[in-house]
């Protein structure tokens, strides 16, 4: 869908984006990741042609980047504001316009999208007689009615409520479904797992990670594994295990390279011991984010 | 540059604004108030005490009493009895005040102080008013003492007027009231001009602000180049700005005519009837018909097919020039209003030296800074406008035109690329050196 290859963008006193490089699978869900200051707002902005590279390629579904992709993309950026003395109605219509629909047609869908969000009251109001959450749902519509192929959602979920958060959600897997590739900008690492497939972590302007998510979980697994019990369990039947906790009945260890998790179950099994879960400890987003910009930044 | 976007753009900010309610409060309440403004001036100048003071008399040359006639505001009698006990009826309602007229040393005698005694201030109109009917009742007693007839005097009178001829067998002929009539039309343009670009572009400003600090711009960026949101903005304003002067070219004229005519009543009854009865015996007064027709002859023989486009010339150009300046800044400034006062003076600066400049080329058209001013861009859109009554040189209104066409060209550059910038950038304070950076800068 997207090749970003070797892109710089150097401002005044500083190189924000230096040298990044991804590819991001059509149809994806891309969490697009970095600390605050790590240059997504300024790679988004070059997706969207805001602003230009100073050296390296976009590529928009195998063609160079050019202004007639903005009207294939949608982007929601995480500044967001709408025109207050507007009305609702008005204000969907016009942005629609300027990403190349006719008003009939921006009429129509945008009726549409208020329709099924049962917001179809709003169309007279003014935009500063909404609340922020409100707003927020004309500012999704804004950015979706003219189905784009590529969407980019800035912290899309920041100042919502939980059951809003939710409805964004399910619209935006429900647009996926529909074959729409989308970047996701996001610090909240909970959020990348559970929406995102494919993530680049980006961070002083670099890209230090890039991969499926399921991959990258994998890779930075440390073969940590959990066993909860019940019932006793007598010290001596833990020889030889490397335990890294041990309370409450359960049990983290860890697993040397080259042996099967397998035969510690079977051990424990033998002896008696009545095992109500077993499972391997996967490195979450979080860890992996915190692990990596650590040492991404130690190391310049 | 995406047309339909600009056109998109323009059609927004027309309709948003013409059809917001400050907009139409503004354009109906601003003739009205200018009318209201009119008429309440005119109220309070009729509004002199009508009352006639009863004044004593008291003169000591015993020669004013038939000079001295009464009028609407001064009833006079000529009174014998000693000033202390005329004082006494002053306190006793009897007169409003005494006039102490001194006796006359010699008929030479040019200069006289009368005395005024009450505890009421007579105000200054009518103190004005009663020396000058002391100075006429005194100028008729020195007329009779040293028998001169009121024809002798006119004789000794001689009105001079001086008439301009052109050497150039080309010149226009023009009279003394050219310029006079010049410097009024002049006046008007530079100062619709000055407004014009004062109040319309602080508008944009105000509104590349707004969008900024809405966070708007970062929405409309994605789908427009910020060159379009800018021309567009201008280009929409500027229609909003010229339906506004439509409205008030037809909508003053009618109010100002209605109040005139409202209070045609109240000025025939103003109380300096006198003033006016001197004008009638004056014959350059007579004369004020034939007056009337002069300056509609001069004012018809202005070369209006040379002044009228150039006036929308220059009202297009300086509108341009200063607006993308005005929307640079909007763009510049983030959230902090303080910050907008240290970066609009430099604009607004040149704004206010060309209306001294103008007013200065009203009285002088053609000095060597006047001529300089109406071609330097900055300057020539207020001035220009206001020297071309006074027939400039044909050489310096080509060169101004010239000049302000490149100079709408430079300055639009130079905006659009601080606008790019500025408009997508946040929390920081900006200083010249960085304004002076995104100019030149070419990333």
């Amino acid at each position: 869908m997207l090749l970003i290859d070797q892109v710089t963008k150097q401002f005044s006193n500083h190189l924000a984006v230096d040298k990044v490089s991804f590819h991001m699978p059509k149809g994806a869900i891309m969490g697009l990741l970095g600390p605050n200051g790590a240059g997504k707002t300024t790679l988004i902005r070059m997706i969207t042609t805001i602003t230009i590279p100073d050296s390296g390629r976009i590529l928009f579904d195998g063609e160079p980047l050019s202004r007639k992709h903005i009207l294939k993309t949608g982007y929601m950026p995480e500044e967001r504001g709408l025109y207050k003395k507007m009305k609702v109605g008005h204000h969907l219509v016009y942005l629609a316009q300027l990403k190349g629909f006719s008003r009939k047609e921006a009429k129509r869908e945008i009726q549409k999208w208020m329709d099924k969000f049962g917001i179809m009251d709003w169309w007279d109001k003014k935009v500063q007689d909404l609340s922020k959450g409100m707003q927020q749902k004309i500012q999704f519509i804004s950015t979706v009615v003219h189905r784009p192929k590529l969407l980019i959602f800035d912290e899309p979920f920041s100042g919502l409520d939980p059951i809003n958060a939710n409805l964004i959600k399910d619209e935006i897997s429900q647009l996926h479904q529909e074959g729409a590739s989308i970047i996701f900008s996001t610090h909240r690492m909970e959020q990348v797992e559970e929406i995102c497939e494919y993530a680049v972590l980006i961070n002083q302007g670099n890209n230090i990670l890039e991969g499926f998510v399921k991959d990258i979980k994998q890779d930075f697994k440390q073969n940590h594994f959990e066993i909860k019990y019940s019932g006793n369990l007598p010290q001596s039947h833990l020889d030889g295990l490397d335990v890294i906790t041990h309370q409450d009945n359960t049990i983290v260890f860890h697993l040397p390279k080259g042996e099967n998790s397998n035969t510690i179950l079977q051990r424990l099994i033998q002896q008696g011991i009545d095992i109500q879960s077993f499972r391997e400890i996967l490195p979450t987003f979080n860890e992996i984010f915190i692990n990596q910009v650590e040492q991404n930044t130690s190391n310049r | 540059m995406n047309i339909r976007n600009v056109k998109l753009i323009i059609a927004r900010e027309y309709i948003t604004r013409v059809t917001s309610k400050s907009f139409i409060w503004g354009t109906i309440l601003t003739p009205v108030g200018i009318g209201l403004l009119m008429w309440v001036s005119g109220y309070i100048m009729t509004q002199t005490d009508s009352k006639v003071f009863k004044i004593a008399v008291l003169d000591d040359n015993n020669a004013l009493k038939n000079h001295l006639d009464d009028s609407k505001t001064f009833a006079f009698s000529f009174q014998d009895e000693p000033l202390s006990t005329l004082k006494k009826q002053v306190g006793n309602q009897k007169y409003d005040g005494v006039l102490f007229v001194p006796k006359l040393d010699s008929i030479q005698e040019s200069k006289i102080t009368a005395l005024y005694y009450s505890d009421k201030q007579l105000g200054l109109e009518r103190s004005e008013s009663l020396s000058s009917r002391l100075g006429k009742a005194l100028r008729k007693y020195k007329m009779k003492t040293l028998a001169i007839d009121q024809k002798t005097l006119d004789i000794i009178k001689t009105s001079v007027s001086i008439n301009p001829e052109p050497i150039a067998e080309d010149g226009k002929n023009r009279s003394t009231m050219t310029s006079t009539i010049a410097a009024a039309i002049g006046g008007v343009m530079g100062f619709v001009m000055y407004i014009v670009v004062f109040v319309y572009g602080m508008m944009i400003m105000r509104s590349v602000m707004e969008e900024k600090t809405s966070r708007i711009v970062e929405v409309i960026m994605s789908s427009v180049k910020p060159i379009e949101l800018m021309i567009g903005k201008i280009l929409g304003v500027g229609a909003v700005g010229l339906t506004q002067l439509a409205f008030w070219m037809v909508l003053i004229p009618v109010i100002l005519f209605g109040v005139s005519f409202a209070m045609g009543g109240a000025i025939s009854t103003m109380p300096n009837t006198e003033l006016t009865q001197e004008m009638l015996n004056n014959p350059d007064f007579l004369a004020g018909n034939t007056k009337i027709t002069q300056i509609t002859y001069e004012i018809m023989s202005l070369n209006w097919w040379l002044i009228l486009p150039l006036f929308v010339f220059y009202f297009l150009g300086g509108f341009f020039l200063y607006a993308s300046l005005f929307a640079a800044v909007g763009s510049a400034i983030g959230d902090d209003v303080g910050e907008s006062q240290s970066l609009t003076l430099p604009i607004l600066l040149p704004v206010i030296i060309a209306l001294y400049i103008m007013m200065a080329a009203l009285k002088d058209p053609n000095s060597t800074m006047a001529t300089w001013a109406s071609i330097f861009p900055l300057f020539s859109p207020i001035v220009m406008p206001a020297r071309l009554a006074f027939d400039p040189p044909m050489w310096q209104i080509v060169a101004s035109v010239v000049s302000l066409i490149l100079g709408v060209w430079f300055f639009a550059w130079l905006s659009a690329r601080i606008y790019r910038v500025g408009i997508l950038l946040y929390g920081k304070k900006i200083s010249f050196k960085e304004l002076g950076k995104w100019m030149f800068n070419n990333k």
